[in-house]
């Protein structure tokens, strides 16, 4: 095995054995993380957090043109 | 303002916004204070070579993982909410904030996936000294990772080290430095990782507390509470001199938030520091809004002049001098600073009509006046007050400005003499015998959240009306969404935030009942 691939394989191994002789409160927390993250990624970020400025405009020029006229429309 | 400003929009927008700034917070200072107690403890493990070292070491590691885990990502909604909630203010700021976060974004994936790994699978696995080192790295990282963000806040303060283009209605950073080394970026910086250096310490000190009160885990809790206690009383006076500091640069950068703090209407030289004080309505009016009055107050004469401009006889301006103007001390009216502001918006206007009739020469002219330093000097700086209705709109929440600062302060004192105590029962060996200190010691673990939350609150809504200081109004910052949305994500956030904040909370004292099992 090259030099390379032993690293690579002793850097896995020691993810693997940290995960598995995790303690009970490691564990849970690794649940919430993963359940946290779904919710922020795949429910928040795609249904309610979308951008608002790449929603409306698909150029720069575009969005440089739509807050400029934000800025320039007031009283 | 804008003639379609949705108002429920822009206060649910804030809200919201205030919402995940608050439960972020309460994750993020025992993070960036316990990393350091943790490595000052594996530092006297691996010089001592103690296994009770060890074990005290290992205890604090568990509770910093389950803190460090649960408060992961939650500050990346608040980067959603800009997108999403704020884009006129996401697209105004332009680089200015993305390469800070970008930084910060790099810096913590790569901490989080290295070197706290190694500091919970590592032990056994990598050399003590190794291991040692990771911990110092994700000390270091953490509170590193923090000064970006700070960065990035400091600069909606004091916006410095840009210029803005008309071209594509961004700032462009012309200086990093100017932006990295802002003065209020670095006495915030200073100011709130002590300020996480304190919690932490108080964290550590108070569940030491408890375990002395329940007869066990002597060993372990003595010694964590002299680390805690020389640790939190170094960081108490951090804060205190950080505090002084950072008021002296608002005086400067944000002169109605800082007189606002003090509620100093009138200016004046010799001003006295409010020590003690209540506030009371009067009859007394600056333009539509209410001056407030001291029912009561003890203040030391002279002090606020002393710690602005380091002289006593120096002039201190209050809030009316601030909206009105005062000639005689070379202050621009908020009326004067419209006109500025809304000639810089002229200007604006002229860009686009240019633009839109092809006269790319006059476009041309234009964009370069924005790079101009007396343009920007004389106009630019005051660009969001052309969104102003009435001068008095510059003045902030006055009522909860002074006692949110009075009450962070009074707390700032009260954790030194905590700490001082302490030290002092340890010392004397009487900490058992003082169980009225420990109770103390036990429920004082809540009161450094609290004075953070009001230093955010202090700063965030000592800035209004303004998102960026003198540049953009919140009002002109906010997406054209429906406030139904917003209202639908606060309560999701609510929800979701009080969920994980039970789930450390239960996590964290059932592994404080265990104890270390080690």
């Amino acid at each position: 095995m090259n030099p390379v691939s032993s690293a690579m394989n002793r850097l896995l191994r020691f993810y693997y054995d940290g995960f598995r002789s995790m303690s009970w409160w490691g564990k849970r927390v690794w649940v919430i993380i993963l359940i946290k993250l779904f919710v922020i990624f795949l429910i928040l970020k795609l249904f309610f957090f979308q951008d608002f400025l790449s929603r409306k405009y698909s150029s720069d020029e575009q969005k440089s043109e739509y807050v400029l006229d934000q800025l320039i429309n007031s009283k | 303002m804008f003639d379609s400003v949705d108002l429920t929009l822009v206060d649910w927008s804030r809200a919201q916004f205030a919402l995940t700034a608050i439960y972020h917070w309460l994750f993020v200072p025992l993070t960036l204070g316990l990393s350091f107690i943790i490595a000052i403890m594996e530092t006297i493990y691996v010089k001592t070579g103690s296994e009770e070292w060890k074990r005290i070491t290992r205890f604090w590691m568990t509770l910093f993982g389950i803190n460090f885990a649960i408060g992961i990502a939650t500050g990346i909604i608040l980067e959603f909410e800009f997108g999403t909630n704020w884009s006129n203010y996401s697209w105004f700021v332009g680089d200015i904030f993305g390469a800070p976060l970008a930084i910060e974004g790099i810096l913590a994936f790569f901490l989080e996936s290295t070197f706290v790994a190694v500091m919970f699978f590592g032990w056994n696995k990598v050399s003590k000294k190794f291991h040692l080192a990771s911990t110092w790295l994700v000390a270091v990282g953490a509170n590193l990772s923090a000064l970006w963000i700070l960065v990035a806040n400091a600069w909606m303060q004091n916006p410095v080290g840009m210029v803005f283009n008309p071209e594509t209605a961004r700032n462009e950073m012309v200086s990093f430095w100017k932006v990295l080394f802002n003065d209020v970026a670095v006495s915030k910086f200073l100011h709130t990782i002590s300020s996480g250096f304190l919690l932490a310490s108080m964290f550590v000190i108070g569940i030491s507390a408890w375990y002395l009160l329940s007869k066990r885990e002597y060993f372990l809790a003595k010694r964590s509470i002299l680390i805690a206690g020389i640790f939190g009383l170094l960081s108490s006076l951090l804060v205190a001199y950080t505090g002084d500091t950072s008021a002296k640069t608002l005086s400067k950068a944000q002169p109605v938030k800082f007189a606002a703090f003090e509620a100093l209407y009138e200016g004046k030289q010799n001003a006295g520091l409010v020590v003690l004080g209540v506030l009371k309505g009067s009859d007394k009016k600056i333009g539509e809004k209410e001056v407030n009055d001291f029912a009561f107050r003890i203040e030391i004469p002279g002090f606020l002049s002393l710690m602005t401009e380091g002289d006593k006889d120096s002039f201190v301006p209050g809030i009316k001098d601030l909206v009105n103007g005062n000639a005689s001390r070379g202050i621009l009216s908020v009326s004067e600073k419209i006109e500025r502001g809304k000639k810089a918006r002229d200007l604006l206007i002229e860009f686009k009509e240019a633009k839109q009739n092809n006269d790319s020469q006059k476009a041309e002219g234009i964009s370069g006046m924005f790079r101009e330093k007396k343009f920007i000097d004389d106009y630019f700086r005051y660009f969001g007050y052309a969104f102003l209705g009435k001068p008095e709109e510059v003045i902030p929440n006055v009522k909860t400005s002074f006692y949110t600062f009075h009450l962070m302060v009074m707390l700032g004192f009260y954790f030194i003499l905590v700490f001082i105590l302490a030290l002092f029962f340890l010392y004397r060996g009487t900490l058992l015998k003082n169980k009225w200190f420990l109770w103390v010691a036990l429920c004082s673990i809540l009161l450094p959240y609290v004075a953070g939350e009001l230093g955010w609150v202090l700063a965030e809504m000592g800035r209004q009306p303004w998102i960026i200081q003198d540049l953009m109004p919140v009002s002109a910052a906010v997406s054209q969404i429906s406030s139904g949305t917003v209202i639908t994500t606060f309560i999701l956030f609510a929800v979701l935030f009080t969920v994980l904040l039970i789930a450390e909370i239960s996590i964290m004292i059932k592994q404080i009942k265990l104890g270390p099992k080690y």
